[in-house]
């Protein structure tokens, strides 16, 4: 159970998320807060997959282009409203994660990353291929954003302010933060990180890894679901090149600074990564340059990541075991 | 032009591909192999070797040599060049994670791409750059086919490259150190062997054949950019794991057969679509063999 100090932490960092946007208004600042928490809703989502079950995944950016496609594709030939479209992007997303895990997660290890890397690829492409439906490279254009009733005003769409989506990422990310802090600690939360810890062991006592996998995959896809609806509605457009390699890349970097498994950590990752690009932003061409560099650096300061839970676990999973033991560097 | 010709024609533009392909394959298979490492850099020292042959074309253009020296001295440059870093890489990034666990040095491999990614940009543009036609423009037509002598010259190259290796690898000291060292590496340091020499050496030989790979890209599209590094690099990393990540004959086979698969779905499908084709090839592939064509059955549990 969290600690009441941890808890403390997590209200407080809560609070201060609900008033950031009346102490500083600048829409551009809030714009990028936006864009990170819903990086870290993605970056939830992986840590399912990757953190708590240990499966290496590098196509996840397929999940998120599902869950923004299938909200785009609904809104324009049927008309459905944002809301109502969040729960097909979800179900969609997570229905192809769980269709790509049944044959997929027979491969092992580095195999299993490559397949996942290439049904990320195939999904992109296909998207940008499928023109009749998809648009193209151009994609779809001319999406809904989400609108609300608001007391005294009637029904208020999102349009295009930062605010009201920076709020709307910010309860969802609460809401699967919190969804995913109750599940890891359920029975099902503990069988995946026995999977994590010892498939074979795991497999021995009885848990069922095949189902489990597919349900950690079917999970971890409508997080990606949900955050591609918002994704779609905040931009109006949806473009393939939204959704290439270096987005699954950096999710799962995300994932892996925060450290496996940890929750905050997932977010903090998020937080860092997603807002680190904007803050190089006064060097200009040379940031994705210092990007890089800043992310050789931290793995090499802290390798278990910020909020790494493999230090509190007794034994290190096959992910993050030692690849090979080897004698100590310039010996 | 018949179908059958059709088809030949395709099969030879994909060899060619596919040679390129298999050169670096081999760098992203013999890294693994010794350290366990999916280098991602790897994509980007083969792009930096067009850039670096790039360089000492243009440097070279005010002599009027002949065009085989040209040839010559920027293989030797990007050789050189791609050796180096190579060599830097695995000396400032990759040696002081190596205890770590694979996912960080995996993240450190994708942190250092960004890194040379965007150093070559910054330092050679991102517009695409003329690659100069070196070798002469030779045709042949073979039945209803046509083949280039930029074509014979990639097969020939890429031939006697992957033929030296396997006797390097297969038939040297250091050969036997490398194998050795991918099996076990403790015993290897107990038993007296420069691990980390020989660590070195594989990442420059890697680069090396990168390199090599880069120079041909270059001859072969005469246009060059930043962003080849990582589409060809994600290839190739495609035709190591297709052949079985770790062996080195299966990168060599994956990657011809990577192009070979690009030709016929690029003749026959669609050009849009060849992309999709490979990876959904690999994707099959995998599912009926788990461990790519001649991937060794490995412990499950190391």
């Amino acid at each position: 159970m969290l600690r009441n100090r941890q808890l403390w932490v997590w209200w407080a960092g809560v609070l201060a998320a609900l008033v950031l946007p009346l102490v500083n208004p600048n829409p551009y600042q809030i714009d990028v807060l936006a864009t990170a928490l819903l990086y870290g809703l993605l970056a939830l989502g992986l840590n399912v997959i990757v953190g708590l079950t240990g499966v290496l995944h590098l196509g996840y950016a397929a999940f998120f282009a599902i869950g923004a496609y299938t909200y785009g594709l609904l809104n324009l030939h049927a008309g459905l409203p944002f809301w109502a479209g969040l729960i097909p992007a979800a179900l969609v997303a997570g229905l192809a994660g769980v269709a790509l895990g049944l044959p997929a997660l027979r491969v092992r290890g580095d195999y299993l990353a490559i397949v996942t890397l290439g049904f990320g690829e195939i999904v992109r492409i296909a998207f940008t291929n499928l023109e009749q439906w998809t648009g193209g490279p151009n994609g779809l254009l001319g999406i809904a954003h989400p609108s609300c009733w608001v007391p005294g005003r009637g029904v208020v769409s999102f349009g295009v302010s930062s605010a009201p989506y920076y709020y709307l990422i910010l309860l969802l990310t609460i809401l699967v933060a919190g969804l995913c802090a109750r599940l890891s600690r359920s029975r099902v939360g503990r069988a995946w990180i026995a999977i994590r810890e010892d498939e074979l062991a795991a497999s021995c006592v009885g848990i069922p890894v095949l189902q489990l996998k597919l349900l950690a995959q079917g999970i971890g896809g409508s997080i990606a679901g949900l955050a591609g609806a918002i994704f779609a509605s905040k931009q109006g457009t949806v473009t393939p090149d939204s959704f290439d390699f270096i987005l699954s890349v950096m999710i799962l970097a995300m994932v892996v600074l925060g450290g496996l498994g940890s929750i905050r950590g997932a977010i903090a990752g998020a937080l860092i990564l997603g807002t680190l690009p904007e803050l190089l932003r006064g060097f200009e061409q040379y940031r994705m340059l210092l990007f890089g560099l800043a992310m050789i650096l931290i793995m090499r300061i802290r390798p278990g990541g910020l909020f790494g839970a493999a230090h509190r676990l007794g034994r290190a999973s096959s992910l993050m075991r030692q690849r090979t033991a080897c004698p100590a560097p310039g010996g | 032009m018949n179908s059958f010709e059709l088809l030949l024609q395709q099969l030879a533009n994909g060899l060619t591909l596919g040679a390129i392909y298999a050169l670096i394959a081999l760098g992203y298979t013999m890294v693994y192999g010794v350290v366990q490492l999916i280098n991602f850099a790897h994509g980007e020292i083969f792009i930096a070797g067009a850039y670096a042959a790039l360089t000492v074309i243009l440097m070279l253009s005010g002599l009027a040599l002949p065009w085989w020296a040209v040839l010559g001295l920027c293989t030797a440059g990007a050789v050189l060049g791609c050796g180096a870093l190579g060599w830097g890489i695995e000396r400032l990034a990759y040696r002081p994670i190596r205890r770590a666990p694979r996912l960080n040095a995996f993240i450190t491999a994708i942190g250092m791409s960004f890194f040379l990614q965007n150093a070559l940009m910054l330092i050679f543009g991102a517009t695409d750059r003329q690659f100069p036609t070196l070798i002469p423009l030779v045709r042949w037509q073979l039945g209803g086919v046509t083949l280039t002598l930029i074509q014979l010259v990639i097969w020939a190259a890429s031939g006697a490259l992957m033929i030296g290796l396997q006797g390097l690898v297969m038939s040297t000291t250091l050969g036997k150190a490398m194998r050795a060292t991918s099996q076990d590496l403790v015993a290897c340091a107990l038993l007296g062997i420069p691990v980390n020499r020989v660590i070195a050496i594989t990442f420059m030989i890697g680069s090396m054949l990168a390199a090599v790979g880069g120079l041909l890209f270059g001859l072969y599209y005469n246009t060059i950019n930043f962003h080849d590094g990582y589409l060809v690099g994600l290839k190739a990393f495609t035709a190591a794991v297709l052949g079985g990540i770790g062996n080195m004959p299966g990168a060599m086979v994956g990657g011809i057969l990577l192009g070979l698969l690009e030709g016929l779905g690029a003749g026959y499908l669609s050009a849009q679509w060849k992309n999709v084709f490979a990876f959904a090839i690999l994707v099959v592939l995998l599912l009926f063999k788990p461990r790519g064509l001649f991937g060794e059955r490995v412990a499950e549990r190391a």
